[in-house]
């Protein structure tokens, strides 16, 4: 078996993680860039986070044979600080060309607020004016509703998107649907207790689509599976799905999506 | 798969996480105190499960979903409690 996590927080995950995914079949992980658990309190600490994640982390990951690949942004739960959002958005144009990176993410929505919302246009802005992929984070629980349905209309406002550059990621049953009619591609993202489950996910792929749409750990310092696209897999072969239709699910689909940018090689 | 098929294949887990709810519901009730706006919620979302119509998972997350379309003025918290504090 073979699989691609497209949504993994490596640089909060133990080196063993690593290898346990690439012994499990993983051909390339992608991280985009995410929350620390706490506020950053400057400009520098974001510049530094970024060398982290198109330098160090792909050295890390490729003593195990892994291709790591990257997103970059400030993550929407930092976005209410509209000045701190202005100088961090500048400052990425300088990563933007480093061999891993594959564009502007997870950007979004968090708790829907206005800031966060002209933070998201500003990231929108960026990634049209220097043609990049875009990775989306959906709010959490109560919000997801709300947050995915503002992300589209944001989206769909700037006619520089093409939406099958544009994955929605954390989508659940209520917001599966409205993402793949908008013709974007969704993103199912597999945790223990909030999200969704495998059992749910392969749900969704049954009842919408198997076409635009990924599974992925999302794995961070917070209650998280770094092998969860694996266990989903299982999950599938548990319901007699055959080894194809398994593999274009969990690899052909995000190679797909990802293969978009030139610089989405593996091995 | 056929009904039967899933049946074999998740009716035990749906049993555990049923009597998980029912203990959860237990320790609620025999707890002192008042509710608040999850419970409200949560018994909402349950009554989506008796339903006979289809969609039941997506119309227990509606259920517990913010229904408002604006943007909030300021967002005061990072984190989300799981359900609308508005649900009546």
């Amino acid at each position: 078996m073979r699989y691609i996590e497209p949504h993994g927080h490596m640089v909060s995950r133990t080196t063993d993680d690593y290898r346990d995914m690439a012994a499990a079949g993983c051909a390339a992980v992608c991280e985009p860039a995410f929350w620390a658990g706490y506020d950053r309190g400057s400009v520098h600490g974001f510049h530094d986070y970024f060398c982290q994640l198109t330098d160090y982390e792909p050295k890390r990951a490729a003593k195990f044979g892994l291709p790591h690949f990257c997103w970059l942004c400030i993550n929407p739960k930092e976005s209410e600080d509209v000045k701190l959002a202005s100088e961090v958005i500048a400052i990425i144009p300088q990563f933007l060309e480093r061999p891993n990176v594959l564009g502007i993410g997870e950007i979004g929505l968090n708790k829907n607020s206005r800031n966060e919302m002209k933070v998201l246009e500003m990231h929108v802005d960026l990634a049209a004016r220097t043609n990049q992929l875009i990775l989306v984070h959906t709010p959490h629980l109560e919000d997801k509703l709300k947050g995915t349905r503002l992300i589209l209309d944001v989206l769909k406002a700037d006619q520089r998107i093409r939406p099958e550059r544009c994955i929605i990621d954390h989508v659940e049953e209520h917001t599966v649907q409205m993402v793949l009619d908008a013709g974007f591609w969704a993103g199912m993202t597999l945790y223990p207790e909030s999200k969704c489950t495998a059992a749910r996910a392969v749900d969704m792929v049954e009842m919408y689509s198997r076409e635009r749409i990924w599974m992925n750990s999302a794995c961070d310092w917070g209650v998280s599976v770094p092998l969860a696209v694996p266990y989903a897999a299982l999950e599938m072969r548990r319901r007699g799905y055959s080894a194809e239709a398994i593999d274009k699910l969990i690899y052909q689909n995000p190679a797909q999506f990802l293969g978009q940018t030139p610089k989405f090689k593996l091995a | 798969m056929t009904r039967q098929q899933v049946l074999d294949l998740y009716f035990i887990e749906a049993r555990a996480k049923l009597i998980d709810l029912g203990a959860f519901l237990d320790r609620v009730e025999r707890a002192a105190g008042e509710e608040d706006f999850r419970m409200t919620a949560f018994r909402a979302a349950l009554g989506e499960l008796s339903q006979g119509e289809t969609s039941k998972a997506r119309r227990v997350l509606l259920s517990f979903s913010d229904p408002t379309t604006e943007p909030i003025p300021a967002a005061t918290t990072k984190a989300a409690c799981g359900a609308w504090p508005g649900t009546k």
